[in-house]
């Protein structure tokens, strides 16, 4: 929802962004080995202690880890100490801010920290995504995110929307740009390399990595105190597909385009944009869905195709698009997370800076 | 610093789920070599079927066969399947519009390459021979020269339906604790007990997890604490757990090895359990090759006071 549909509610900004080294493999690290700096970095832009924080949301998956409640041995990043005010969602945490930010507008807080992060390494994330499929009729099957990626890859193809050098080109143009990117996996020049599950090659599918981004959240004059620049959230809405894929229009994402229409994103045009696309084919669909043309700077941060580190990747688009309204690179970003197969989740933030 | 710990670490579990009456019936068809579809209320006819309209939310129960030909709507070629797929040799991924359905199904194709799969070609079942009532009782789909498989009548009404299914689940990984609880694993194979001091509040964790979670910081400083230690709580168990070879009634208790911020909790022994109190002093009994004590047992100390520990509780 925008907050114009809903007078009188606080004005909520992103105020800082943190986010680790994205990286194939983390095993020396616990999560919250891995988590902790980054907690860090974000409080210490904002000279907030964890005890100041009025909410504290995080994001990441059981199943990447392979350990019930595996989230709340990394809340002893956060000092989780009573009466801290905590809650968790098990995808990404471009979800948990979402939380955040009604949290906020209920006016129970009026700071959140939101972190997420994700560690692939110690499993095969192929196999492990399996299983968050219809467990009926497809998870029996094993179709894995790769395959199911390229079943939509295919679609876009035979519908002449793409054909197999226009997917290189993403990803090509996500890890050069990523060259100015630190936290990246894979950056400059990749090979495209041999079919992954033919049309889509190694170089249309994104890293597998390990990586952990946090946020702060803050409301009206607190975030002026806290940010030279707030990253105002002038609407934020998520959707989601039908779960069978064979109902769905592949070469559409439906869900996103009513998301950003329901976050105000089509009231004015943005300048920048961050786009959560895995996979080099959903970075077409999503610039369809969104209306974006080549006046909009996308994925500037070289995109999930040169880091997606799982449950987190989704939460640094919000992340990245932030900074670059903090750092006056833009004025009116959108950010859009997705989870699940085939862009089955959607979610999209409008970001704007005051006026200059 | 030690060297990080790893290790292999297996999750298998048999899922076993309960059927709606239209996933029955589908599953319950599969098993018959009939496939059922389920009417929407503006005709459109959705395979594989379910209990909800994914677009109006109303509830669908109006089942009808399709045909075991189809269509392939779009496909994926797999040069290397993975365990647990249908089939191990190279095959295509394919979403399949059975011939009356308005929806596609997903499953495999038996073709010997990619340049023999195209969007639009004519497919049918190839079932299992043995079948369960389960997606997999279709073993693929095979390229079909010809046009819609003839019905066979059914109505959907079978007797001895299939009500649940078994979904068998098997993840691999290789885990690893981190630095902090490999430093606490490798100190044990020795005997010894280190937890991490709190550079803010001075706290020492047991085990380490390289966090204060009080504090919020990071955890460093190395501390061996025990071996002897204090009961700070504990309880008396009188119910057998299913493979644990000790005989009730048993204690068990939460123990503050001495130096420790927290209590490790631990299983009481030589000592009758209704002696078992507060404040009682505990040492370690090690069995041969054991990775932690199996137990702790009593000291013959004076107990300690309860002010001593009662931060610990
Ligand atoms: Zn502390």
């Amino acid at each position: 929802m925008t907050r114009e549909e809903t007078p009188g509610v606080r004005d909520i900004a992103v105020v800082a962004f943190a986010q680790t080294d994205v990286l194939r493999t983390t095993d020396e690290l616990s999560e919250v080995e891995m988590l902790m700096p980054v907690l860090h970095s974000v409080l210490d832009r904002t000279g907030l202690k964890t005890a100041d924080i009025g909410f504290t949301c995080s994001g990441s998956c059981d199943y990447l880890a392979g350990r019930a409640f595996s989230f709340t041995l990394a809340l002893d990043g956060v000092g989780a100490w009573p009466p801290i005010s905590e809650s968790h969602v098990e995808t990404d945490g471009a979800w948990a801010l979402y939380e955040a930010w009604t949290k906020l507008l209920t006016g129970d807080a009026d700071t959140a920290l939101v972190y997420s992060y994700g560690k692939s390494s110690p499993g095969s994330l192929r196999d492990v995504l399996t299983r968050q499929l219809d467990p009926y009729y497809v998870a029996p099957l094993w179709p894995d995110s790769v395959a199911l990626a390229a079943l939509q890859a295919q679609a876009l193809i035979d519908a002449g929307e793409a054909d197999e050098s226009a997917l290189a080109s993403i990803g090509t143009r996500s890890r050069r740009v990523a060259t100015l990117n630190s936290h990246a996996q894979l950056r400059g020049t990749v090979a495209q390399g041999d079919y992954a599950v033919r049309p889509l090659r190694t170089g249309d599918c994104p890293p597998v990595g390990d990586g952990a981004a946090a946020v702060i959240l803050a409301a009206g004059e607190r975030a002026r105190e806290l940010c030279s620049r707030p990253a105002w959230i002038r609407g934020i809405d998520h959707r989601v597909e039908a779960h069978s894929l064979g109902v769905r229009d592949l070469t559409d994402s439906p869900s996103t385009r009513l998301a950003a229409e329901r976050a105000g994103a089509f009231e004015r045009p943005v300048d920048t944009a961050e786009l959560h696309a895995p996979f080099s084919a959903q970075e077409i669909v999503l610039r369809k869905a969104l209306r974006l043309d080549d006046s909009v700077r996308v994925n500037l941060s070289g995109g999930a195709l040169a880091a997606n580190p799982m449950m987190a990747a989704g939460l640094i688009r919000i992340g990245e698009a932030a900074a670059r309204i903090h750092r006056g690179e833009s004025d009116r970003a959108l950010a859009h997370a997705t989870s699940g197969p085939c862009l089955q989740q959607n979610l999209v933030a409008v970001l704007e800076g005051d006026a200059r | 610093m030690p060297e990080v710990l790893k290790a292999p670490l297996v999750i298998e579990f048999p899922f076993t789920r309960s059927l709606g009456p239209v996933q029955s019936a589908f599953l319950t068809g599969l098993r018959e070599r009939v496939v059922l579809g389920v009417k929407t209320t503006d005709d459109r006819t959705l395979v594989p079927p379910v209990e909800y309209d994914p677009v109006t939310a109303e509830e669908l129960h109006d089942l009808v066969e399709v045909a075991a030909t189809g269509t392939v709507t779009t496909w994926a070629w797999n040069h290397a399947p993975r365990r647990g797929q249908p089939l191990a040799t190279p095959f295509a991924w394919v979403l399949v519009r059975l011939d009356g359905a308005d929806t596609a199904l997903l499953h495999a194709l038996d073709a010997p390459g990619p340049g023999a799969v195209h969007t639009g070609m004519r497919v049918r079942i190839r079932w299992a021979e043995e079948r369960t009532g389960a997606i997999t009782d279709i073993a693929c789909f095979e390229p079909h020269d010809g046009g819609p498989a003839e019905l066979t009548g059914t109505t959907g009404e079978f007797t001895d339906p299939v009500t649940g299914i078994v979904a068998p689940a098997r993840l691999d990984y290789t885990y690893s604790p981190g630095r902090a609880q490999s430093a606490y694993i490798e100190a044990l194979a020795t005997r010894r007990t280190v937890g991490e001091r709190c550079p803010s509040c001075r706290k020492v964790y047991v085990p380490p997890r390289g966090a204060c979670p009080t504090c919020g910081v990071p955890t460093a400083e190395q501390v061996e604490v025990g071996p002897r230690g204090t009961v700070t709580t504990f309880c008396i168990v009188n119910i057998k757990a299913k493979n644990l070879d000790i005989e009730v009634p048993y204690v068990y208790a939460h123990i503050a090895l001495d130096g420790a911020g927290l209590a490790l909790h631990g299983r009481i022994s030589g000592i009758p359990y209704d002696q078992v109190r507060m404040g009682l002093r505990v040492e370690p009994v090690w069995t041969d090759d054991a990775r932690y004590p199996d137990h702790y047992r009593p000291t013959g100390e004076p107990d300690a006071d309860y002010d001593a520990y009662k931060e610990l509780l």
